[in-house]
């Protein structure tokens, strides 16, 4: 898959500041399979050389200030991403500030909304939204951080669209959703321990016993 | 209904609430085709998951490696190179239009009428053969490498794509003069499974299904990738949105495709067909969300990294998963028949539903 047999010769354009040193990627087998993580970095110096590139700014532009404006303590941080705008918010008061982003702000569709787990830290989860504004051309994303057991305010009476991408992310993450009006797993069957997409949840690791009972086999691997 | 219906386009099951024949209420059950692709993303390489994606939309896996390369490049701030970018716009155009006949051949065997079958896959034939000679696969390309193109196009290329969309242009005549006028087809399509603009957009529904209900939006205008921006074609759209409307919508579709190609190997751009990139990938730390115009709809990935080679989060929203979920709003009312012409004018793929 990862062996090109033709090189790729850039025609660099002579801009001086970068020598070969930034060149060769040393052939590393590509067999550098999963198992062993922690061996390629070496392989990857090609990227460190340039100066830092920061990717991530902090973000003040005018719907920002609005927001700043009006809600106050509410918006937690603004950054910019490669250039992709995010608010992080405070969960309690998500369900208010999406209605407020869907009507004053004209986000009127909601494309995706799905979670993250970083399971170190204190509030593990991100909830994360992605929104879509059709009068302006924009996108939007919102993030609520949420811990272990804490409910996230369901966005269904918003933009109808988030039932069943909220049913995945309780069926995959475990997040419950309050307000939903059938929250309920999607994916997998209803019966199903566990919630797969969490990362103490071992890619190996299934519901054994829901297997045995309803397949009539030992293990579905 | 299903999961194991011949209408239902794989194992898609539908409780239905009935009133004598009418529907007045339903629900999908879904999942049965779940292998946990985003657990998969978790546990590989950004390379090693590029195949991955194609055994989502298994009918249109072009688009679905393009928006999953095109991702990977966004995170590595890189860009495929001018020539890697036209000959993905040409592939990928014409897996659209692969995948509107595949659409167009079952929506009308669903129906009733058998012949369409047969003409569209006389042409998606080609366009498979097409995509065999690139890269040696006809379903689950991986036709594309995260930075560009593995393989440079072959040698007649550009006049086998060219001799297609000749040819192509007197063949959606045929299936027009099948269909469109056809007392039956519009008897069975119009009126049927109604979705306003306002319901489609509260529902996220995106692709020529929202285009059908009269908002003209598509990604490869509203923000474009690949080499989009080079070509001139026009946006279709419907009125009533209802799934005669979204028959016409996909008929001009396969037109503008047709046109995009036609543009497309007129120049092809020469130079290099990969980016600098290392064979391993680490992306810098953070996150990214980029989403394409697939032939079913906005197809959607967010992925985060955390700097090591394996992406730390990757969320696909797929087009089929919610364009499905106005299914119930496009149903209630109609007759038991519709149901099947409903459930085929969404043009879902359960590959993607379930992931």
């Amino acid at each position: 898959m990862a062996d090109e047999p033709k090189e790729p010769k850039p025609p660099q354009v002579p801009t001086g500041d970068k020598p070969a040193s930034s060149a060769p990627p040393v052939s590393t087998p590509p067999a550098a399979v999963a198992s062993t993580p922690a061996a390629p970095p070496k392989a990857a110096a090609p990227a460190p050389p340039k100066p830092p590139v920061v990717l991530q700014t902090p973000l003040d532009n005018d719907l920002v200030k609005r927001f700043r404006a009006k809600f106050g303590a509410a918006l937690l941080e603004a950054i910019e991403d490669r250039k992709q705008a995010i608010l992080t918010l405070e969960r309690a008061r998500l369900a208010e500030l999406a209605l407020y982003l869907r009507d004053e702000e004209k986000f009127d569709m909601l494309s995706d909304l799905t979670a993250v787990d970083w399971p170190k830290r204190e509030k593990r989860f991100d909830v994360i939204l992605n929104l879509y504004s059709f009068p302006k051309n924009e996108r939007l994303r919102l993030k609520v951080y949420a811990a272990d057991a804490e409910e996230v305010p369901s966005v269904v009476s918003v933009w109808p669209t988030a039932n069943w991408q909220e049913r995945e992310v309780f069926d995959m993450f475990g997040i419950i959703f309050s307000g939903h009006p059938d929250l309920k797993r999607i994916l997998l069957p209803d019966e199903w321990q566990g919630y797969p997409l969490r990362k103490d949840y071992d890619i190996l690791q299934q519901d054994t016993a829901w297997v045995r009972e309803n397949l009539g086999i030992e293990s579905g691997q | 209904m299903g999961p194991q219906h011949p209408s239902t386009h794989g194992v898609l099951r539908v409780k239905l609430k009935l009133d004598g024949e009418r529907v007045i209420g339903s629900e999908c059950i879904i999942g049965y085709l779940h292998r946990g692709v985003e657990k998969i993303a978790e546990n590989r390489t950004y390379q090693q998951f590029a195949p991955y994606v194609d055994r989502m939309d298994y009918v249109a896996a072009v688009s679905s490696g393009l928006g999953y390369c095109e991702a990977v490049e966004k995170l590595l701030v890189t860009e495929a190179p001018p020539r890697a970018r036209v000959i993905r716009t040409i592939l990928t155009e014409l897996q659209r239009i692969a995948s509107h006949l595949l659409w167009l051949g079952t929506h009308a065997l669903d129906i009733g009428a058998l012949t369409p079958l047969f003409y569209c896959f006389r042409e998606r034939e080609e366009i498979l053969k097409i995509f065999e000679k690139y890269c040696g696969a006809r379903l689950t390309t991986h036709a594309f490498r995260i930075g560009g193109l593995q393989y440079e196009a072959y040698d007649t290329f550009e006049k086998e794509v060219e001799r297609f969309c000749k040819d192509f242009a007197s063949r959606i005549v045929e299936y027009e003069t099948l269909l469109t006028q056809n007392r039956i087809w519009i008897g069975r399509t119009k009126g049927v499974g109604i979705l306003t603009a306002a319901d489609a957009i509260a529902f996220g529904v995106t692709g020529p299904v929202l285009r059908a209900s009269g908002v003209k939006w598509d990604i490869r205008k509203a923000a474009p990738y690949a080499a989009y921006d080079q070509y001139k074609f026009e946006i279709p759209v419907g009125t009533t949105g209802d799934t005669y409307d979204r028959y016409l919508v996909r008929m001009e579709e396969m037109r503008q495709s047709r046109l995009i190609c036609l543009q497309a190997i007129e120049n092809i751009p020469t130079g290099p067909i990969m980016a600098k990139v290392g064979k391993v990938l680490k992306p810098p730390p953070g996150e990214v969300y980029h989403a394409i115009e697939a032939p079913k709809g906005e197809i959607g990935y967010y992925i985060v990294s955390d700097g090591t080679v394996m992406p730390y989060r990757v969320h696909i929203r797929p087009p089929s998963f919610i364009n499905l979920q106005a299914f119930d709003r496009m149903v209630r009312g109609h007759l038991v028949a519709d149901v099947v012409a409903i459930i085929g004018t969404i043009d879902i793929v359960l590959g993607e539903v379930d992931r």
